[in-house]
């Protein structure tokens, strides 16, 4: 179907769809990047004069972005190493005949569905409390010292909390990328007498790689600014030591109302995000050819 | 009423010409098959009459009226399509009811002819339900169900049989041919199956690489055809082609003779050969006959025959049936 | 001999599954059995799992003695109202692009898509202004656009693929029926894919219901979506396990069970169709 008559309408009712997000992508970042230049605090008043690349040269050299760098890559990187790696296992142990295998299924993809301040709560309070957390009792039951895991492994701690979240999602999507496994290659490697081992890495090892592909790009564009989870755990504490960037650049910008520094930390973020989008857009504009 | 004309109609996409300049007059009541292989345009040419696709260049006039740039809605056309196109959240009552309610009729009506449509398809029994519990044959009933409720001017069929069974084939063929008896309306038909064509068609249209090779009625196109394109697409099995020169005509290039016409002869002939496969019909055998000069003809001979594989024969043709071809693939009538 | 085998390894797969899937599951549980618990059995060193004394007490006074109700009532506005608003602007951008696909229609989605990856970082302090200038701080319309505009690309990416799996001939032979446009969506096109609009309704309503970023950042008292209220809980002063627990298991029940629900459109949704 292509008349012009089809074509001029669909233009029309493109239109809405392409106007709001170009408004609401285009706008607000031609004015974070013209913020970036600016010397322009909201609780200093006066004009904002233009101060070319200072705000970034700050941000930049500041030990807080240093080390709230370095643990947004941990961050990423420890939940996917998790995630990905818990998920190709239980991806497997669930495609196998099991008694019960959807209640199990349920269970597993639970976590994805609870709000992020209520699952960092929980885990804060209830599990990980230093006195009064289920882990706590556990570990005096055994006669254990109970680890304050927010004062002596704040990142490792909310890593882990991150992983239980996102756990599902990895697990949900090389879950339905294995059943989409032809049944008769396995079989015919079965009956070339492969064993279980070189099955799973000569035959689901390469059939998963797109959907871990899939998993890595997702994820880490969410992982990049997880930011609920780090708010009502540690507020980024003790000192930096659990800041993410997003963290940063809010402190920066809301609490401390400094809106060149925080919009400069803003345009290295959107930078860093967008080395992950071309990937993952590389990925997904192959499937549509396809 | 229901006389189309087509002038000088072009369709191009991009730089891509699908329809080089077509002029054809399908008169009032006529049953026109287009045929040809795939990618020939013969669909989209359908589609530009239907008003799905735009016409680049070039008038559609349906009725004497001129409808190149009219919207589908407003043509007065039906159209039955390949994949049937049923509603699939609709039954078949109010499938076959759309149209009608489109064109705001009012119920009483629709129901009369709904009941009219049902009982000429058979459908009664089927009314309420909805199209994923049907048959394919029965979809297509629907579809074409839906069509004849608007009295449309013309029908417009898209290969609509060709998700059928051969046997359900055979029968929906004969249906809509009966169909066509018995409203005398305009239909216009797209198939590759050259069988449809010949046993369904008034005239047949043959399509090749956008053009029309050659308009005419079936036994037209079967005894002279207008090059060896047409010769080759008509009949069943295909006509036999050979390299040849004549010595009355210095132009002949090629010579073509249809299965059917090659007489088999244990002692003398036009050309000799040795038999290759046979493939037994019951009713009648095909032999591949590798020929002694240069390549195999595909003979027809009765469901007795005997030969088999290895055996040398002879064949020959009546000289009137052999069809003579210039190098350009273009018919010499005259030899 | 191999059915015996098959079977033992049936029993062991299912021991482990069982086992993982209940550890992953289990904060879960314990946050719903600990709603039921008094606030001293909450804490309590030696806790039960299931032998305490059941009370409905939590809830009740989570109920009376917070605005529970208001925040709850602003969730379900936010993430409703976004995604039906979303639908209106999503439907016709994705017949558009389904229907009449031209050569741009590629780049198009990608873009859309690409919007989705721009970080909220990037954007925080010119929308924050900009909410501030136009008295949007702390409304739910201010959040409901917020969250109509960061689910948009979601939704017509959805509704792309939705609306791609309906053959074209279906709409072509409405046309041919005297369908005008208006006709053929809502008598054709919107009711065959139902289905397909409703997955894209629900997995939006989750996923903004769960947003916790822009509704944090945006709202306070006023407009307070369930995920900025259950936030308010992380002061330290004063740690209400069991009520604590109450109110995340009204927060949560309601969505998990829409998740369920939504698994495979979950899949399809959240990996752009890079995995089907």
């Amino acid at each position: 179907m292509a008349t012009t008559n089809s074509r001029s309408l669909a233009k029309l009712m493109l239109f809405p769809s392409v106007v709001l997000l170009l408004i609401w992508m285009i706008v607000p970042l031609c004015m974070t990047l013209y913020f970036s230049f600016l010397d322009y605090n909201l609780l200093i008043p006066g004009d904002n004069p233009f101060i070319g690349f200072l705000n970034y040269e700050f941000f930049i050299t500041d030990p807080a972005f240093i080390e709230s760098f370095f643990n947004t890559l941990l961050l990423v990187g420890g939940v996917l190493l998790i995630t990905l790696g818990g998920g190709i296992g239980l991806a497997i142990l669930l495609d196998q005949a099991i008694w019960g295998q959807n209640y199990v299924r349920i269970m597993v993809l639970a976590p994805f569905f609870v709000m992020p301040t209520v699952s960092a709560l929980v885990w804060k309070n209830m599990l990980m409390n230093p006195v009064n957390g289920l882990f706590a009792h556990f570990a005096s039951w055994i006669g254990v010292t109970p680890v304050d895991f927010f004062a002596q492994i704040p990142l490792l701690s909310i890593i882990f909390i991150v992983s239980w979240q996102w756990l599902p999602f990895a697990t949900l999507i090389l879950l339905t990328s294995i059943q989409s496994l032809d049944r008769e290659q396995l079989e015919a490697a079965d009956l070339d007498g492969a064993g279980p081992f070189s099955k799973f890495f000569y035959m689901v090892l390469p059939h998963l790689s797109r959907a871990i592909t899939a998993v890595i790009l997702i994820e880490t564009i969410f992982l990049l600014s997880i930011f609920a989870e780090i708010l009502v755990t540690t507020s980024g504490g003790p000192g930096y030591a659990s800041t993410n960037i997003t963290y940063l650049i809010y402190t920066q910008s809301l609490l401390q109302f400094d809106v060149g520094g925080g919009s400069a930390g803003g345009i290295v973020a959107v930078i860093i995000a967008n080395i992950v989008a071309i990937f993952l857009m590389r990925l997904i504009g192959k499937n549509l050819e396809g | 009423m229901g006389n189309i004309t087509l002038k000088q109609v072009t369709k191009s996409f991009g730089d891509v010409n699908v329809i080089k300049p077509i002029d054809l007059e399908i008169r009032d009541g006529e049953f026109i098959v287009f045929v040809g292989p795939s990618g020939c345009g013969k669909s989209t040419l359908l589609r530009m009459i239907a008003g799905l696709e735009d016409t680049t260049s070039g008038n559609i006039e349906i009725n004497g009226q001129d409808a190149t740039d009219m919207p589908p809605a407003k043509r007065g056309l039906a159209m039955v399509f390949q994949s049937y196109a049923l509603y699939p959240h609709m039954s078949v009552r109010n499938n076959i009811a759309f149209p009608l309610k489109r064109a705001k009729m009012d119920k009483a009506e629709i129901d009369k002819k709904i009941a009219n449509a049902a009982k000429i398809l058979n459908l009664d029994s089927y009314l309420d339900r909805k199209p994923g519990q049907l048959s394919g044959g029965q979809r297509q009933r629907v579809a074409i169900g839906r069509a004849i409720v608007r009295q449309p001017s013309a029908f417009l069929f898209d290969e609509p049989l060709s998700n059928l069974d051969a046997s359900l084939r055979v029968n929906m063929r004969l249906e809509i041919s009966e169909l066509h008896k018995s409203l005398a309306t305009t239909m216009i038909y797209v198939t590759h199956d050259q069988v449809e064509a010949m046993t369904m068609a008034d005239r047949i249209a043959v399509f090749n690489g956008g053009i029309i090779e050659q308009v005419g009625t079936p036994l037209e196109l079967y005894n002279k055809p207008n090059n060896k394109f047409v010769a080759g697409f008509i009949g069943s099995p295909k006509m036999n082609f050979i390299d040849a020169k004549s010595p009355d005509n210095d132009k002949v290039a090629s010579i073509g003779v249809r299965p059917e016409h090659l007489q088999i002869s244990t002692e003398k002939g036009m050309w000799s050969g040795t038999v290759g496969v046979t493939e037994h019909l019951g009713s009648e055998t095909f032999l591949h006959v590798q020929l002694d000069g240069a390549g195999t003809f595909t003979v027809r001979a009765d469901g007795e025959c005997t030969l088999a594989y290895g055996d040398k024969i002879y064949l020959s043709a009546d000289p009137s049936k052999i069809h003579h071809f210039d190098k350009d693939g273009v018919s010499i009538n005259k030899v | 001999m191999a059915v015996n085998s098959s079977n033992k390894s049936k029993i062991i797969y299912t021991f482990l599954a069982w086992t993982i899937g209940g550890l992953i599951f289990f904060p879960i549980l314990w946050t719903l059995l600990t709603s039921f618990k008094t606030e001293a059995e909450a804490i309590s060193a030696s806790p039960s799992l299931f032998m305490f004394d059941w009370t409905l007490e939590n809830y009740k006074e989570v109920l009376s003695r917070s605005p529970y109700f208001t925040h709850f009532w602003n969730s379900i506005v936010i993430s409703i109202g976004s995604s039906l608003v979303g639908l209106l602007i999503a439907i016709p951008a994705a017949w558009s692009m389904a229907f009449v696909p031209t050569k741009r229609t590629k780049n198009l989605l990608m873009w859309m898509l690409s919007t989705k990856m721009l970080p909220p970082v990037g954007v925080l302090i010119p929308i924050y202004l900009l909410f501030r200038d136009f008295d949007l701080l702390d409304t739910k319309t201010g959040l409901v656009i917020v969250m109509t505009l960061i689910n948009l690309p979601i939704m017509v990416w959805m509704l792309y693929t939705y609306f791609k799996e309906i053959p074209n001939e279906v709409l072509e032979a409405s046309r041919m029926d005297g369908a005008t446009i208006g006709d053929e969506i809502f008598y054709v096109l919107l009711p065959i894919a139902l289905p397909g609009i409703a997955s894209t309704l629900l997995l939006n309503v989750i996923l903004s219901w769960n947003e916790a970023f822009w509704t944090l950042i945006l709202s306070a008292a006023n407009a307070a979506p369930l995920t900025a209220f259950i936030a308010s809980y992380s002061s330290p002063e004063g740690l209400f396990y069991a009520k604590l627990s109450a109110a995340s298991a009204m927060a949560v029940v309601p969505i998990l069970i829409l998740g369920w629900f939504s698994q495979k459109q979950l899949v399809r949704g959240l990996s752009f169709g890079a995995v089907k």
